[in-house]
């Protein structure tokens, strides 16, 4: 028997039913999603990347209760924040250590998706979308970044917009348009912080709608690289697959505490992380007159740094520092043209052969070692090593169309192990 | 030099407190500190604050500013004196402690010293009446004028010192590590409940 609190519960939610189709959102996304039941390790990072958004929000809008983006006042009032409001200190550490886990949660996402092949057909507007919403996190990262108006805001800031500068013809004219003044100025601060707080966390949001609209509409890739919808029982249901709910919730759920617990280890006992996650000198207000002896992006931009700086030649009549600009942002945008890169007949690592696993090794060492780089200072050796790790970097999209062909895949199973 | 500085002992803060008050803050401010924050923190009571700790200010709810004004300071010593607020999250404690400690006589110098760890610095060495004056650094036993204070304590005046300028860079350090463990603690929990939940859904899942 039911008691009368679950019936006017039911009530209400049929009530709602008849107005709005929620329970047929709810099955389609959650209640009768089927999702393949292999699942591994690499397929938490999707949710867990959810939750950092979550946390960044959250947090975010109680840090913009206690901060004033002014060039006079952006600072203190930072040190306000961490002083003078009643845990101001744990809002702000949640909010620079969730930016950090936000790139280690979505480049492992990333990874994740290249090694299962999950951007090959029918998911390559799903992995254009990933794409967008990368693009878009690395845009807030760098808005945010201004905000605390240290030194490493203020200078990095300055290097990276004048990059644009180097684009012929219109560069100068392109910097001085983005900054708003000849130099990183309040006037920069101020269209920044309604960057950082309005326009790119309303592009995230819609994107990550999207992201997940796709999703749910192709289905789930899994490690096995199987399509789980060829395989269906008397119902319709995918064999392999079960309900995203109870399933994958209960099993979402100590991954998401795991993360949790990773980020107060940080936030609580090392909140500076050695100062790769608030750096030393963001210590030291912005001087526009004081240029840092080394000036270093945080840690997610390190890869795309290291790629820059290694063009140091001028060739076909471009400078050197054109090139770096280019070849960054082909860095980046290269992802875009995965699922057109490869002609493999296998989605999953598991099934490919020798030639593809090694080109994939050596493009994550050449990356890591790129991201390590870039937080040096340079030396001719450091560069030189830089300009072997870009070459290899591009080389694994370059060569992809020839060696995903000629490699020796394995027969893939029928259903999934 | 390793300033091993320990935060949690509030007689080495009290001690560096007050050697703050009485020779820093003359030049430098810690304009994010405030008294009455510091007397809550290390355990002192308002008056005793008010009475032997405020010189620069009567309101025990101000920040530790200065009197003297920036254009003064920067006729005065060359460069204005940074603020001192989070000097210990930009520079790092050890730093601090090494530069208090690598004061060394330098007749060439318009204050009569120099410093091993920041070469022709513009600071005097205001806390020489403690230390004395070292002909060399690093060679306690060739002071030329002996201190105050031996070298042992010395040093350890000059750990407290930094220790106090740790806790002003970030006064929420004395309660995060505390708070830190109650809630990893909690989550650890939270995390067995939670793999226990979806072992039990999953039990018939192969």
């Amino acid at each position: 028997m039911k008691s009368v609190i679950v019936k006017n519960l039911l009530g209400l939610r049929d009530w709602i039913d008849e107005r709005f189709p929620l329970m047929q959102l709810w099955n389609e996304h959650v209640g009768q999603y089927y999702a393949p039941k292999n699942f591994n390790f690499w397929y938490y990072f999707g949710v867990l990347a959810l939750v950092v958004l979550v946390i960044q929000i959250v947090t975010g809008i109680w840090l913009v209760m206690s901060y004033k983006p002014d060039a006079n006042f952006a600072f203190a009032s930072v040190e306000y924040m961490m002083r003078d409001v009643e845990w101001g200190w744990l809002i702000r550490y949640m909010h620079s250590t969730g930016a950090s886990f936000f790139f280690i949660v979505i480049y492992l996402h990333m990874f994740r998706g290249i090694m299962y092949g999950s951007y090959q057909k029918p998911r390559e507007l799903l992995w254009i979308l990933g794409m967008c919403l990368y693009l878009a996190l690395m845009a807030e990262a760098f808005f945010g970044y201004l905000l605390p108006w240290g030194q490493m805001s203020y200078w990095g800031a300055q290097v990276i917009i004048s990059l644009f500068g180097a684009i012929p013809f219109v560069g100068e004219t392109l910097s001085l348009w983005i900054r708003g003044d000849y130099v990183v100025s309040d006037i920069t601060l101020n269209r920044f912080f309604a960057f950082h707080v309005i326009a790119l966390p309303f592009a995230i949001a819609g994107l990550v709608v999207l992201h997940i609209l796709a999703l749910h509409h192709v289905g789930s890739n899994n490690p096995d690289g199987i399509d789980i919808k060829a395989n269906k029982n008397a119902q319709g249901n995918p064999v392999d697959g079960i309900p995203f709910h109870p399933y994958y919730t209960t099993k979402d759920a100590p991954a998401v505490v795991a993360l949790l617990i990773l980020m107060a280890v940080v936030i609580f006992f090392a909140p500076e992380m050695g100062g790769y996650f608030l750096e030393h000198n963001n210590f030291i207000p912005a001087d526009p007159l004081k240029t840092p002896e080394h000036i270093a992006p945080v840690w997610y931009f390190t890869p795309f740094y290291s790629i820059l700086r290694a063009n140091t030649v001028n060739f076909f009549m471009v400078p050197a520092k054109l090139w770096g600009v280019i070849f960054m942002g082909l860095g980046t945008m290269v992802f875009f043209l995965l699922p057109w890169l490869d002609k493999g007949k296998v989605r999953s690592i598991r099934y490919r052969g020798w030639i593809y696993k090694t080109a994939l090794g050596l493009f994550v060492v050449s990356f890591l070692i790129l991201g390590y780089l870039g937080l040096l200072p340079p030396t001719p050796a450091r560069t030189a090593l830089a300009q072997v790790c870009t070459v290899i970097y591009f080389l694994f999209f370059l060569l992809m169309p020839f060696y995903t062909k000629w490699d020796k895949t394995k027969p893939v199973p029928e259903r999934v192990t | 030099m390793q300033a091993n500085v320990d935060i949690s002992n509030t007689v080495s803060l009290q001690n560096g407190a007050k050697l703050f008050i009485n020779y820093c803050v003359s030049c430098h401010s810690a304009e994010y500190m405030r008294y009455n924050r510091m007397a809550k923190d290390l355990g002192l009571s308002t008056e005793m604050v008010e009475k032997n700790l405020m010189f620069a200010s009567d309101k025990i709810g101000d920040t530790m500013t200065i009197a003297m004004r920036p254009d003064d300071a920067e006729q005065w010593f060359g460069v204005r004196p940074p603020d001192l607020s989070v000097i210990a999250r930009s520079k790092g404690v050890d730093y601090l402690y090494s530069f208090l400690n690598g004061f060394y006589v330098d007749p060439s110098r318009p204050t009569g010293v120099n410093n091993h760890y920041y070469p022709n610095t513009a600071m005097p060495h205001v806390l020489w009446e403690l230390q004395g004056l070292q002909d060399k650094h690093g060679d306690a036993h060739q002071t030329s004028s002996d201190g105050e204070m031996t070298p042992v304590q010395y040093q350890q005046a000059t750990r407290d010192l930094v220790a106090f300028l740790d806790y002003v860079g970030e006064p929420a350090k004395l309660v995060r590590y505390k708070i830190g463990f109650w809630v990893i603690a909690f989550l650890l929990v939270l995390f067995l409940v939670a793999c226990m939940v979806k072992k039990e859904y999953w039990k018939d899942i192969h």
